[in-house]
C-alpha cells in the first residue's frame, strides 16, 4: 500500500480514539493520579533535603537508642517510595489498563475500516 | 561527592588472594563473553539489536535496570562514604531512589509507548526529525561520555586497587582491557548481550551484598543501634556521626549546594538516556511498569543494605587518619569489610570473600560501561546516521553496520581519554550528567507528552539550553578550578559557587524550553499531539515484540 495513503489511515484511527469519551476518561484518571502524587513525594523528599539543612537540631533528636529522627526520615523516604510505586501500579492495573486496552483495540478496528 | 579516583593500592595484597581475584575475574569474564556470543546468534533485525527484541519481561528488565543503575559508584563509593562520615553518606542514595517516581509515574510507560529505540524517537514523533533528532543525540552522546569516563577511570583504580597493582601502566592496561571487553559486549551482543551481562552483574551484586550484610548484623546480634553505637564510637566523631552535617552543608553556599545536588538526583534519573532506551526492551508499557517496580524494589534494597555496609565498616575497621579506607576515600570499605567478615586479613574465608566482592565490583563496572557505549552507540547510528545524515534513506543492514563501528568508535575514545584523565579529579563527571540528564532531557520529554503547544524550537531550546548552562555552570565551578580538590589544580577561573549547577540549570532548561515554543515561527502539529497522547496513553500502534 502507498505510504501516504497508510499514514492518512492512521491519523484518522488516531483521530476517533482521540475523540472517544473513553480516551477523555483515561487521561482524567491518569492526570488526577500522577500529578497529586508527585506533587507530594517531591514535597516529601524536598522537606527531607531542607531537614537536612537547616533543622539539624530537630533531625539529631534521638528516638530509640542510638536511632534517630534523621535516619528514620531517611528510612521513611524508602518506605514511601515503595508504597507509592505499588499504589501506582495497582491503580493503572485496574483503572488505567482495562480503559487503555479497549481504546486500543478501538484504534485496531478503525484502521481496518 | 562519591569518588574512585585517587585511590592507592590495597595494603600488600598477597600473592595467593591475587591468583584468586584473578581467577575469578576470569571466570566474570569467561561467562559474559559467553553470554555475548550466544546472543549475537539471535541478533538478525534493527530492534533485536537496539531494543533486544522487545521481548524481556518485566522481572528481566527490572532486574537489567538496576545493573544498568547501579554502578561501582555506588557499589563501593556510596558505603565507603558512610564509612567515612556516617549518616551523610548516605544522603546519596535517597535521591537516587526517589527518582524511579518521577521515571514510574511519567516517563517510562509513556515512552514505551511512543518511542522505538533512542530517547529522540519520542522528541521526533511530533517534530521535525533533524533537529530536534541533533539535539537529542547530542545530549545522549554527552551524558553517555561523562558517565562512562568516570567509570573508565574508576575501573582503572578500583582493579588496581583490588589486584595490589600500583604501576600506572597496569592501570592504563586495565582500562584498555575494560574498553575492550565492553566494545565486544555492544558491538556483538547488542542490546540482548548487554542486557543479560547486566543481568547477571544484578543477580551477582545483589547476592554479594545480602551475604555481607549478613555477616555483618550477625556480629550486632541483628541489633541496629548497637551497630550505629559502635560506628559512632569506633570513628572518634561521637554521635555527629549519626546526624546530618559532616560532609555537606557547613554553610549557606554548602547548604544551597546539597539542595542543588539533591534536585539533580532526583530529576536526573528519568532523564538518563542508558536509563531510557532499557523501557524499549519490553514487550509493552504494562512490562515497562513491572520493571520499575522492580527496579525500585532491587536499587531500594541495595541501599538498604549499604547502610548496614557503611556502618559495620565504620564499626569493625580503621577509618581513622592514614588508614587504608580513609586514603581510599572510602572506595575499598566494602571489600576490607568482607575480609574482615570472612574472618580476618589472614584467613581463609576473608580471603575468599574479599575476592568474591572485588570480582562483584568488577562485573559491576563492566555491565555500566557496556550499557553506556551500547547507547551512544544506537544514538548516533539511529538519530544521526540515519535519519540527518542519510534523511532516513538507508537499509537497516547499512544502519547497524553503523552502529557497530559508533560502538567501537566510542570505546576507543573513551579509553583514549580515560587514560590521561587518571590522574585528574574527575568524580564530578556523574553528577554532572545527572545535572544534565535533568536541565536538558527531562523538560524536552515532560513539555513533549503534556504541553500542547510545545514545538520543534522550543525542544531544541530546552535540550541545548538545559546541556550548555549545566556544563558551563560546572566549568567555572569550584569542581574545576579554585580548590585544591579541583580538576584543575593550577589555575583558577571560577565564578560559580556550587559545585552542582542543577538548582540554577533545571529551571533554565524548562525556562528555555518556553522561551523557543513562543520565540519559534513553527506551529505545533496539533494532529500529530492528538497521536502522540493517543498512542502514550493506550499504546495504540506502538511498536510491538519481534516475531521470531
Amino acid at each position: 500500500m502507498d505510504e501516504e495513503v497508510v499514514r492518512e489511515r492512521d491519523a484518522r484511527a488516531y483521530e476517533a480514539v482521540h475523540s472517544a469519551a473513553d480516551f477523555t476518561e483515561l487521561k482524567r484518571r491518569y492526570t488526577r493520579f500522577v500529578v497529586p502524587w508527585t506533587i507530594t513525594f517531591m514535597v516529601w523528599y524536598l522537606a527531607y533535603v531542607a531537614c537536612n539543612n537547616w533543622a539539624r537540631g530537630f533531625m539529631s533528636h534521638k528516638v530509640i537508642g542510638h536511632i534517630n529522627v534523621a535516619l528514620i526520615f531517611g528510612l521513611l523516604q524508602f518506605v514511601s517510595t515503595f508504597v507509592i510505586a505499588a499504589l501506582y501500579g495497582r491503580f493503572a492495573n485496574r483503572r488505567l489498563d482495562p480503559l487503555a486496552s479497549g481504546l486500543n483495540a478501538k484504534y485496531k478496528r478503525e484502521r481496518r475500516r | 561527592m562519591i569518588s574512585v579516583p585517587f585511590l592507592v593500592p590495597l595494603a600488600d595484597a598477597e600473592p595467593g588472594n591475587q591468583a584468586l581475584t584473578i581467577s575469578l575475574f576470569t571466570a566474570v569474564v569467561a561467562v559474559t563473553l559467553y553470554i555475548t556470543w550466544w546472543a549475537s546468534r539471535q541478533n538478525r533485525t534493527a530492534a533485536d539489536y537496539y531494543a533486544g527484541g522487545r521481548s524481556f519481561s518485566g522481572a528481566q528488565n527490572g532486574l537489567a535496570v538496576a545493573g544498568d543503575y547501579m554502578s561501582a559508584a555506588s557499589f563501593l563509593g556510596i558505603s565507603g562514604q558512610i564509612a567515612l562520615y556516617g549518616y551523610d553518606g548516605f544522603l546519596y542514595s535517597i535521591g537516587f531512589l526517589v527518582a524511579w517516581l518521577v521515571a514510574l509515574l511519567l516517563v517510562a510507560e509513556l515512552l514505551r509507548n511512543s518511542g522505538r529505540f533512542t530517547m529522540a524517537d519520542q522528541l521526533a514523533f511530533r517534530m521535525k526529525q533533524r533537529p530536534v533528532r541533533t539535539a537529542a543525540a547530542t545530549s545522549t552522546i554527552v551524558v553517555s561520555i561523562f558517565y562512562l569516563l568516570a567509570q573508565m577511570v574508576g575501573a582503572g583504580s578500583l582493579v588496581g586497587l583490588l589486584l595490589g597493582v600500583k604501576s600506572e601502566g597496569l592501570k592504563a592496561g586495565v582500562i584498555i582491557l575494560v574498553g575492550a571487553l565492553m566494545i565486544f559486549y555492544v558491538t556483538v551482543g547488542g542490546m540482548k548481550g548487554t542486557t543479560w551481562v547486566q543481568i547477571v552483574k544484578a543477580v551477582l551484586l545483589m547476592a554479594g551484598t545480602v551475604l555481607i550484610t549478613f555477616l555483618v548484623l550477625v556480629k550486632f546480634h541483628f541489633n541496629i543501634s548497637d551497630l550505629l553505637g559502635a560506628a559512632a564510637a569506633k570513628s572518634g566523631k561521637g554521635e555527629s556521626f549519626l546526624q546530618p552535617g559532616l560532609l555537606y552543608g557547613k554553610d549557606l553556599t554548602g547548604q544551597i549546594d546539597f539542595l542543588s545536588l539533591g534536585l539533580a538526583l532526583v530529576l536526573g534519573t528519568a532523564g538518563l538516556p542508558h536509563i531510557l532506551i532499557r523501557f524499549y526492551t519490553v514487550p509493552d508499557s504494562r512490562s515497562a511498569r513491572r520493571s520499575v517496580q522492580w527496579a525500585i524494589g532491587l536499587i531500594g534494597a541495595f541501599y538498604l543494605m549499604t547502610l548496614a555496609l557503611g556502618f559495620g565498616a565504620a564499626a569493625l575497621l580503621d577509618t581513622g587518619k592514614g588508614s587504608a579506607v580513609e586514603a581510599s576515600k572510602g572506595n575499598v570499605a566494602s571489600p576490607l569489610l568482607a575480609e574482615s567478615v570472612g574472618g580476618g586479613a589472614d584467613s581463609l574465608g576473608g580471603a575468599i570473600l574479599l575476592a568474591l566482592i572485588a570480582a562483584v565490583a568488577f562485573a559491576t563496572i563492566l555491565a555500566v560501561v557496556a550499557g553506556l557505549t551500547l547507547t551512544s552507540a544506537s544514538s548516533f547510528a539511529h538519530d544521526l546516521y540515519a535519519n540527518v545524515i542519510a534523511k532516513g534513506k538507508v537499509t537497516e543492514r547499512q544502519e547497524l553496520r553503523v552502529a557497530r563501528f559508533a560502538a567501537l568508535g566510542i570505546g576507543a575514545v573513551a579509553i583514549a581519554l580515560a587514560i590521561p584523565a587518571q590522574k585528574l579529579n574527575i568524580a564530578f563527571l556523574v553528577a554532572l550528567a545527572f545535572a544534565v540528564a535533568a536541565s536538558a532531557n527531562l523538560p524536552a520529554l515532560l513539555f513533549n507528552l503534556f504541553w500542547r503547544r510545545f514545538n520543534t524550537s522550543g525542544a531544541v531550546w530546552s535540550i541545548y539550553g538545559g546541556l550548555i548552562s549545566a556544563v558551563v555552570l560546572v566549568i567555572f565551578s569550584p569542581v574545576v578550578s579554585g580548590k585544591p580538590t579541583s580538576m584543575i589544580t593550577g589555575a583558577d577561573f571560577h565564578w560559580f559557587p556550587l559545585s552542582n549547577p542543577g538548582i540554577v540549570s533545571i529551571p533554565l532548561g524548562f525556562l528555555f524550553g518556553v522561551l523557543g515554543t513562543f520565540l519559534g515561527s513553527d506551529r505545533a502539529s496539533e494532529g500529530r499531539y492528538n497521536e502522540l497522547s493517543v498512542r502514550s496513553l493506550t499504546g495504540a500502534g506502538a511498536e510491538g515484540p519481534a516475531k521470531h
